[in-house]
Protein backbone atom coordinates (compact mmCIF):
# COMPACT_ATOMS: atom_id res chain seq x y z
CA UNK A 1 0.00 0.00 0.00
CA UNK A 2 2.72 2.46 0.80
CA UNK A 3 4.63 1.34 -2.73
CA UNK A 4 1.34 2.54 -4.25
CA UNK A 5 1.11 5.91 -2.99
CA UNK A 6 4.98 6.22 -3.04
CA UNK A 7 4.18 5.80 -6.84
CA UNK A 8 7.69 4.84 -7.59
CA UNK A 9 8.79 8.29 -6.12
CA UNK A 10 6.44 10.25 -8.42
CA UNK A 11 3.97 10.81 -5.41
CA UNK A 12 3.83 14.86 -5.37
CA UNK A 13 3.78 14.90 -9.31
CA UNK A 14 0.82 11.92 -9.43
CA UNK A 15 -1.13 12.68 -6.83
CA UNK A 16 -1.25 17.03 -7.13
CA UNK A 17 -2.83 16.17 -10.45
CA UNK A 18 -5.03 13.21 -9.68
CA UNK A 19 -5.98 15.54 -6.42
CA UNK A 20 -6.43 18.40 -8.60
CA UNK A 21 -9.01 16.60 -10.55
CA UNK A 22 -10.78 15.45 -7.58
CA UNK A 23 -11.11 18.53 -6.34
CA UNK A 24 -12.78 20.37 -9.17
CA UNK A 25 -15.11 17.77 -9.89
CA UNK A 26 -16.32 18.02 -6.08
CA UNK A 27 -16.19 21.66 -6.11
CA UNK A 28 -18.01 21.81 -9.61
CA UNK A 29 -20.84 19.27 -8.36
CA UNK A 30 -21.34 21.34 -4.94
CA UNK A 31 -21.39 24.05 -7.26
CA UNK A 32 -24.29 22.97 -9.78
CA UNK A 33 -26.31 21.87 -6.78
CA UNK A 34 -25.88 24.78 -5.04
CA UNK A 35 -27.06 27.28 -7.72
CA UNK A 36 -30.06 24.85 -8.33
CA UNK A 37 -31.04 25.54 -4.93
CA UNK A 38 -30.20 29.19 -5.50
CA UNK A 39 -32.74 29.43 -8.32
CA UNK A 40 -35.49 27.68 -6.85
CA UNK A 41 -35.12 29.77 -3.92
CA UNK A 42 -35.26 33.09 -5.97
CA UNK A 43 -38.40 31.36 -7.50
CA UNK A 44 -40.06 30.91 -4.63
CA UNK A 45 -39.50 34.31 -3.55
CA UNK A 46 -41.01 35.66 -6.60
CA UNK A 47 -44.24 33.39 -5.95
CA UNK A 48 -44.93 33.37 -2.44
CA UNK A 49 -47.52 36.12 -1.60
CA UNK A 50 -46.07 38.92 -0.01
CA UNK A 51 -47.46 38.93 4.18
CA UNK A 52 -50.40 40.29 5.06
CA UNK A 53 -50.53 44.00 6.13
CA UNK A 54 -51.44 42.76 9.95
CA UNK A 55 -48.57 40.53 10.20
CA UNK A 56 -46.38 43.05 8.93
CA UNK A 57 -47.30 45.75 11.51
CA UNK A 58 -46.14 43.04 14.64
CA UNK A 59 -43.21 42.78 13.02
CA UNK A 60 -44.15 38.96 12.51
CA UNK A 61 -44.05 38.86 9.13
CA UNK A 62 -41.95 35.83 7.40
CA UNK B 1 -41.62 12.29 -41.77
CA UNK B 2 -44.55 11.45 -39.41
CA UNK B 3 -46.07 14.39 -38.32
CA UNK B 4 -45.74 13.71 -34.54
CA UNK B 5 -42.16 13.10 -34.73
CA UNK B 6 -41.59 16.11 -36.10
CA UNK B 7 -43.69 17.56 -32.70
CA UNK B 8 -41.12 15.92 -30.41
CA UNK B 9 -38.24 17.16 -31.91
CA UNK B 10 -39.74 21.22 -31.22
CA UNK B 11 -41.00 20.00 -28.23
CA UNK B 12 -36.97 19.01 -27.18
CA UNK B 13 -35.99 23.06 -27.96
CA UNK B 14 -38.41 24.09 -25.50
CA UNK B 15 -36.82 24.69 -21.66
CA UNK B 16 -40.63 23.59 -20.42
CA UNK B 17 -40.41 19.82 -22.15
CA UNK B 18 -36.37 20.12 -21.85
CA UNK B 19 -36.47 20.22 -18.04
CA UNK B 20 -37.53 17.36 -17.21
CA UNK B 21 -35.78 15.02 -19.86
CA UNK B 22 -32.32 17.34 -18.75
CA UNK B 23 -33.03 16.01 -15.42
CA UNK B 24 -33.29 11.97 -16.08
CA UNK B 25 -29.50 12.35 -18.66
CA UNK B 26 -28.15 14.28 -15.86
CA UNK B 27 -28.70 11.21 -13.28
CA UNK B 28 -27.78 8.49 -15.93
CA UNK B 29 -24.96 10.03 -17.24
CA UNK B 30 -23.93 10.82 -13.48
CA UNK B 31 -24.30 7.11 -12.78
CA UNK B 32 -22.25 6.13 -15.89
CA UNK B 33 -19.45 8.56 -15.44
CA UNK B 34 -18.88 6.89 -11.48
CA UNK B 35 -18.81 3.33 -12.69
CA UNK B 36 -16.04 4.23 -15.85
CA UNK B 37 -13.81 6.38 -13.64
CA UNK B 38 -14.01 3.62 -11.46
CA UNK B 39 -12.99 1.21 -13.61
CA UNK B 40 -10.68 3.62 -15.15
CA UNK B 41 -8.91 4.51 -12.13
CA UNK B 42 -8.30 0.92 -11.18
CA UNK B 43 -6.63 0.32 -14.70
CA UNK B 44 -4.83 3.43 -15.09
CA UNK B 45 -3.58 3.34 -11.46
CA UNK B 46 -2.87 -0.43 -10.44
CA UNK B 47 -3.66 -2.62 -13.80
CA UNK B 48 -1.58 -0.57 -16.61
CA UNK B 49 2.25 -1.45 -15.92
CA UNK B 50 4.95 0.76 -15.07
CA UNK B 51 6.07 2.80 -18.46
CA UNK B 52 10.17 1.94 -18.85
CA UNK B 53 11.05 5.39 -19.51
CA UNK B 54 8.64 7.46 -17.32
CA UNK B 55 8.63 5.51 -14.15
CA UNK B 56 4.72 5.64 -12.60
CA UNK B 57 4.83 9.45 -13.41
CA UNK B 58 3.27 8.93 -16.95
CA UNK B 59 0.24 7.48 -15.10
CA UNK B 60 -0.94 11.68 -15.15
CA UNK B 61 -1.61 10.69 -18.58
CA UNK B 62 -5.53 8.77 -17.73
CA UNK B 63 -6.36 12.09 -16.59
CA UNK B 64 -4.10 14.88 -18.69
CA UNK B 65 -5.62 13.25 -22.27
CA UNK B 66 -8.99 13.22 -21.59
CA UNK B 67 -9.32 16.88 -19.35
CA UNK B 68 -7.74 18.05 -22.44
CA UNK B 69 -9.94 16.38 -25.37
CA UNK B 70 -12.56 17.73 -23.21
CA UNK B 71 -11.73 21.32 -23.27
CA UNK B 72 -11.32 21.38 -26.84
CA UNK B 73 -14.79 19.04 -27.28
CA UNK B 74 -16.49 21.25 -24.69
CA UNK B 75 -15.49 24.31 -26.92
CA UNK B 76 -16.33 23.08 -30.30
CA UNK B 77 -20.15 22.17 -29.16
CA UNK B 78 -20.30 25.39 -27.16
CA UNK B 79 -19.55 27.21 -30.34
CA UNK B 80 -22.46 25.04 -32.40
CA UNK B 81 -25.04 25.89 -30.10
CA UNK B 82 -23.97 29.11 -30.64
CA UNK B 83 -24.61 29.36 -34.12
CA UNK B 84 -27.75 27.41 -33.37
CA UNK B 85 -28.69 30.25 -31.31
CA UNK B 86 -27.48 32.87 -33.32
CA UNK B 87 -29.47 31.35 -36.55
CA UNK B 88 -32.40 30.45 -35.14
CA UNK B 89 -32.44 32.65 -31.95
CA UNK B 90 -33.80 29.68 -29.64
CA UNK B 91 -33.00 30.17 -26.15
CA UNK B 92 -32.61 26.78 -25.47
CA UNK B 93 -29.33 26.85 -27.39
CA UNK B 94 -28.04 29.50 -25.54
CA UNK B 95 -28.84 28.50 -22.26
CA UNK B 96 -26.83 24.97 -23.60
CA UNK B 97 -23.92 27.40 -25.09
CA UNK B 98 -23.95 29.18 -21.51
CA UNK B 99 -24.00 26.03 -19.47
CA UNK B 100 -20.95 24.65 -21.09
CA UNK B 101 -18.65 27.63 -20.13
CA UNK B 102 -18.03 26.74 -16.81
CA UNK B 103 -17.15 22.85 -17.60
CA UNK B 104 -15.28 23.77 -20.29
CA UNK B 105 -12.96 26.22 -18.06
CA UNK B 106 -12.67 23.53 -15.57
CA UNK B 107 -11.64 21.09 -18.11
CA UNK B 108 -9.02 23.71 -19.61
CA UNK B 109 -7.43 24.30 -16.39
CA UNK B 110 -7.34 20.72 -15.38
CA UNK B 111 -5.38 20.21 -18.52
CA UNK B 112 -2.87 22.49 -18.04
CA UNK B 113 -2.80 22.10 -14.44
CA UNK B 114 -2.11 18.16 -14.95
CA UNK B 115 0.30 18.42 -17.61
CA UNK B 116 2.04 20.67 -15.61
CA UNK B 117 2.36 17.88 -13.17
CA UNK B 118 3.30 15.61 -15.59
CA UNK B 119 5.51 17.87 -17.35
CA UNK B 120 8.16 18.48 -14.80
CA UNK B 121 9.54 15.12 -13.91
CA UNK B 122 9.25 14.26 -17.93
CA UNK B 123 10.43 17.80 -18.92
CA UNK B 124 12.18 19.20 -16.33
CA UNK B 125 9.90 22.22 -16.25
CA UNK B 126 6.11 22.85 -15.15
CA UNK B 127 5.83 25.64 -17.76
CA UNK B 128 7.29 26.22 -21.07
CA UNK B 129 5.61 28.94 -23.96
CA UNK B 130 5.45 25.58 -25.97
CA UNK B 131 2.81 26.05 -28.81
CA UNK B 132 0.28 23.60 -27.31
CA UNK B 133 0.61 24.73 -23.91
CA UNK B 134 0.39 28.22 -24.88
CA UNK B 135 -3.02 27.54 -27.12
CA UNK B 136 -4.48 25.45 -24.16
CA UNK B 137 -4.15 28.07 -22.23
CA UNK B 138 -5.60 30.78 -24.65
CA UNK B 139 -8.79 28.19 -24.49
CA UNK B 140 -9.18 29.01 -20.76
CA UNK B 141 -8.89 32.93 -20.99
CA UNK B 142 -11.66 32.61 -24.37
CA UNK B 143 -14.06 30.30 -21.39
CA UNK B 144 -13.05 33.11 -18.87
CA UNK B 145 -13.82 35.46 -21.59
CA UNK B 146 -17.50 34.21 -22.97
CA UNK B 147 -18.21 33.74 -18.88
CA UNK B 148 -17.24 37.57 -17.74
CA UNK B 149 -18.38 38.91 -21.26
CA UNK B 150 -22.06 37.13 -20.28
CA UNK B 151 -21.96 38.67 -16.55
CA UNK B 152 -21.56 42.31 -17.80
CA UNK B 153 -24.41 42.59 -19.82
CA UNK B 154 -27.99 42.33 -17.68
CA UNK B 155 -30.11 41.83 -20.70
CA UNK B 156 -29.92 38.14 -21.43
CA UNK B 157 -30.60 37.56 -24.76
CA UNK B 158 -28.18 40.68 -25.91
CA UNK B 159 -25.72 38.38 -23.72
CA UNK B 160 -26.51 35.37 -25.31
CA UNK B 161 -25.42 37.14 -28.71
CA UNK B 162 -22.77 38.76 -27.49
CA UNK B 163 -21.35 35.40 -25.92
CA UNK B 164 -22.36 33.62 -28.99
CA UNK B 165 -19.96 35.63 -31.57
CA UNK B 166 -17.20 35.83 -28.97
CA UNK B 167 -17.55 31.85 -28.93
CA UNK B 168 -17.66 31.05 -32.62
CA UNK B 169 -14.99 33.11 -33.41
CA UNK B 170 -12.54 32.22 -30.92
CA UNK B 171 -13.33 28.48 -32.33
CA UNK B 172 -10.68 29.44 -34.56
CA UNK B 173 -8.15 28.40 -31.37
CA UNK B 174 -9.50 24.97 -31.46
CA UNK B 175 -7.68 23.76 -34.76
CA UNK B 176 -4.53 25.96 -33.62
CA UNK B 177 -4.60 23.78 -30.64
CA UNK B 178 -5.01 20.48 -32.31
CA UNK B 179 -2.48 21.15 -34.59
CA UNK B 180 -0.05 23.01 -33.02
CA UNK B 181 2.13 19.52 -32.25
CA UNK B 182 2.87 19.06 -35.90
CA UNK B 183 2.53 22.89 -37.22
CA UNK B 184 5.24 23.78 -34.47
CA UNK B 185 8.51 21.65 -33.12
CA UNK B 186 8.04 22.21 -29.64
CA UNK B 187 8.44 20.42 -26.37
CA UNK B 188 5.27 18.72 -25.93
CA UNK B 189 4.74 15.93 -27.95
CA UNK B 190 2.75 14.73 -30.79
CA UNK B 191 -0.50 12.77 -30.61
CA UNK B 192 -0.59 9.93 -28.06
CA UNK B 193 -3.19 8.45 -29.97
CA UNK B 194 -4.01 7.87 -33.83
CA UNK B 195 -6.62 6.36 -35.79
CA UNK B 196 -4.25 5.03 -38.52
CA UNK B 197 -0.65 4.23 -37.04
CA UNK B 198 0.11 0.92 -34.88
CA UNK B 199 -0.51 1.51 -31.55
CA UNK B 200 2.69 3.04 -29.72
CA UNK B 201 1.61 1.90 -26.37
CA UNK B 202 0.58 -1.19 -24.30
CA UNK B 203 -3.00 -2.23 -24.81
CA UNK B 204 -3.75 -1.55 -21.22
CA UNK B 205 -2.86 2.03 -20.88
CA UNK B 206 -5.24 2.79 -24.41
CA UNK B 207 -7.92 0.82 -22.73
CA UNK B 208 -7.41 2.98 -19.73
CA UNK B 209 -7.62 6.53 -21.16
CA UNK B 210 -10.18 5.68 -23.37
CA UNK B 211 -12.50 4.10 -20.67
CA UNK B 212 -11.69 7.87 -18.19
CA UNK B 213 -12.19 9.17 -21.59
CA UNK B 214 -15.39 8.07 -21.97
CA UNK B 215 -15.46 8.54 -18.41
CA UNK B 216 -14.94 12.41 -18.60
CA UNK B 217 -17.69 12.76 -21.70
CA UNK B 218 -20.22 11.17 -19.19
CA UNK B 219 -19.55 13.62 -16.69
CA UNK B 220 -19.30 16.37 -18.48
CA UNK B 221 -22.87 15.67 -20.12
CA UNK B 222 -24.43 15.23 -16.07
CA UNK B 223 -23.13 18.44 -14.85
CA UNK B 224 -23.68 20.48 -17.83
CA UNK B 225 -27.55 19.01 -18.13
CA UNK B 226 -27.61 20.12 -14.32
CA UNK B 227 -26.61 23.38 -15.27
CA UNK B 228 -28.97 23.66 -17.91
CA UNK B 229 -31.85 23.10 -15.50
CA UNK B 230 -30.35 25.52 -12.66
CA UNK B 231 -30.23 28.33 -15.70
CA UNK B 232 -33.72 27.24 -16.96
CA UNK B 233 -35.26 28.12 -13.27
CA UNK B 234 -33.17 31.05 -13.31
CA UNK B 235 -33.98 32.52 -16.49
CA UNK B 236 -37.68 31.28 -16.77
CA UNK B 237 -38.80 32.94 -13.75
CA UNK B 238 -42.04 34.21 -15.07
CA UNK B 239 -42.80 31.57 -17.04
CA UNK B 240 -45.76 30.40 -15.10
CA UNK B 241 -44.96 26.70 -15.85
CA UNK B 242 -41.75 26.39 -12.90
CA UNK B 243 -44.34 27.17 -10.55
CA UNK B 244 -45.05 23.13 -10.86
CA UNK B 245 -41.51 22.02 -10.00
CA UNK B 246 -41.70 23.60 -6.70
CA UNK B 247 -43.03 21.78 -3.86
CA UNK B 248 -43.83 24.04 -1.41
CA UNK B 249 -43.89 21.62 1.55
CA UNK B 250 -40.36 20.18 2.20
CA UNK B 251 -38.66 22.53 -0.35
CA UNK B 252 -37.85 19.36 -2.10
CA UNK B 253 -37.63 20.83 -5.59
CA UNK B 254 -36.96 18.77 -8.62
Amino acid sequence: MADFFAMGGYAWYVWMAYGAVAVVVGVEIAAVRARRRRAFDALRMSLEPPPSPALARTGDAR
Amino acid sequence: MPPSMALNWFRLSSPVSFYPIAGAWSYAFAVLAALLAGIGLVIGLWIAPTDATQGDAYRIIFIHVPTAWMAMFIYVVMAGWSALALGFNTRLSAMMAQALAPTGALMAALALWTGAFWGRPTWGTYWAWDARMTSTLILLFLYLGVIALRSAIEDPRRADRACAVLAIVGAVNVPIIYFSVQWWNTLHQGSSISLTAAPRMAMTMLAGILVMTAAAWCYAISVVLARVQAIIVERERGAGWLESLIDWRVGDDR
